[in-house]
């Protein structure tokens, strides 16, 4: 897959530039560099701790950097009203969904807090999100009655409401079985199909970011290690990225 | 403690600003308003009884012993009205609202929901700090009446029964009467306010600022309790001060 194909104009351009973090005087981001095409599904892989969350919250805008940019559509993310502009969705690893509010309430709350739709059409919005990631019937139910994997779709369900253009997704895949797994990677590339947004993934699991990445970055120790398609990652001869794409069970 | 104090002034100032967004968010003012006033009620009725029960018991042989009992309804009518009805309802307040208030705020911190509706574009000072706090400033005083009336309720029923005071209930409240002025109660009722605001900014910024896990939510509402009542208390001799000068 190219990003260029898939370049539709709704979704929005994503560029980092020498971005710098750190945390109690240590530095997890030294310096990072990218580009994020509109429409790209772009997959940002590393092993934990290697600054892959941070550099995910910097793009939308939960972190402040120390030094360098974000820019969204070629704005810096702290332009007031960027949020407003350019829709931004994030998927979070435990699905983040608000524990007093039930699963349908959490869905809609997007639209139902700015007061985008009336009440009759969230909900019929709301039942056709719910039901485009399996979890019709579960509008009522709290978010500690669902599973991590259920909570998962059900963040993603959030995700979708907002029609957004730019869509981060915090380790999609992570406690989820395989089944679910490919089900959740189909969504991403769906998601890319359906509403033209640009899909930015942080993941360690190599089977969704080989299946659905246009682009994949390798980040260790907050330093971009390769940028390239899956066959261009998979033949970088640096160690790092070789012994993190080849880690296996060994027989005893 | 001083970027404590001025994170603290940052968010009272974000919430003034957030104020003409109150109507949107009035169904949330309501829960949270249900929430105080039901688990609360009970307990500051139960409270202030003893409360007045006890000030009447303290003092009352004492003046009556100097020929003074027909001031007792007066002495603790004032004292419910102007200092321990107040003080007592937010002591208790700041231990079952603020602490639930820190914790609620502290694990949505913690598990990313204050995060989740950040990316919503939905501010969690509009959405989670406004509510909670018009609830709080509007929920003790009220609770701060309720606790008067049955303070002085408790007083006259003491001072009526026990044997060493027997002050009539007609003597006790036409004394009373006398004394209490609606300026004394509105003494009460404004330092109430003060200090609901007080606890009310303290949990939530406590909450916000919590960090780790079960641990850290913990350490919160810790704070958040313990930072209240000491406020409450600093508060209280300050806006004291400044009501014997009006």
């Amino acid at each position: 897959m190219n990003a260029s194909n898939h370049n539709s104009g709704h979704g929005g351009r994503v560029e980092v530039r020498g971005l710098r973090k750190s945390f109690s005087g240590e530095e997890v981001l030294h310096g990072v560099d990218l580009r994020v095409e509109p429409g790209e599904i772009f997959v940002i892989m590393g092993p934990s701790g290697s600054g892959k969350s941070v550099l995910l919250k910097h793009l939308i805008g939960l972190e402040t950097p120390d030094a360098g940019e974000v820019l969204i559509g070629g704005e810096p993310i702290a332009t007031p009203g960027l949020m407003d502009r350019h829709r931004m969705a994030m998927v979070f690893q435990s699905g983040a969904l608000l524990n007093s509010l039930t699963v349908g309430e959490n869905v809609g709350l997007y639209l139902s807090e700015h007061r985008l739709k009336p009440a009759p059409e969230i909900e019929a919005i709301v039942a056709a999100k719910l039901d485009l990631v399996g979890l019709k019937g579960a509008k009522d139910r709290m978010p500690n009655e669902l599973s991590g994997g259920m909570k998962k779709r059900a963040s993603i369900a959030r995700a979708l409401v907002m029609e957004p253009e730019l869509i981060l997704y915090d380790e999609p895949t992570s406690e989820l079985d395989p089944l679910m797994a490919v089900t959740i990677g189909q969504e991403i590339v769906n998601m890319r199909r359906r509403i033209h947004a640009t899909s930015i993934v942080v993941s360690h699991d190599r089977d969704l970011a080989f299946g659905i990445a246009d682009r994949i970055a390798i980040i260790h120790n907050g330093r971009i290690l390769c940028v390239g398609s899956a066959d261009e990652v998979r033949a970088t001869p640096n160690s790092v990225i070789q012994e993190f794409l080849n880690a296996n069970f060994k027989p005893v | 403690m001083f970027h404590d104090i001025g994170q603290a002034i940052l968010l009272f100032w974000r919430t003034l600003q957030a104020l003409p967004l109150l109507w949107i968010h009035r169904r949330k003012v309501l829960e949270q308003l249900f929430e105080i006033g039901n688990a609360s009620l009970f307990m500051a009725c139960v409270l202030s009884l003893f409360i007045g029960g006890v000030l009447a018991l303290q003092t009352g042989p004492l003046l009556v012993e100097r020929g003074l009992g027909n001031v007792l309804g007066g002495m603790v009518g004032l004292s419910m009205c102007k200092e321990l009805g107040p003080v007592m309802m937010a002591i208790l307040i700041a231990g079952r609202i603020g602490s639930a208030m820190a914790a609620e705020i502290g694990s949505m911190t913690v598990y990313q929901e204050i995060d989740a509706l950040r990316t919503m574009n939905i501010s969690p000072i509009n959405y989670l700090v406004l509510p909670r706090i018009v609830a709080i400033c509007i929920a003790l005083p009220t609770l701060v009446i309720f606790a008067i009336l049955i303070g002085w309720l408790g007083g006259a029923v003491v001072a009526a029964n026990n044997d060493l005071i027997s002050v009539p209930y007609q003597t006790y409240f036409s004394n009373l009467e006398s004394l209490v002025q609606l300026g004394d109660l509105a003494n009460g009722l404004l330092k109430s306010f003060a200090f609901a605001l007080a606890i009310g900014i303290v949990s939530c910024h406590q909450g916000l600022q919590t960090i780790g896990g079960p641990r850290g939510i913990g350490r919160s509402v810790t704070k958040a309790v313990v930072n209240s009542i000491v406020l409450i208390l600093i508060l209280d001799y300050f806006l004291t001060r400044m009501m014997i000068h009006l």
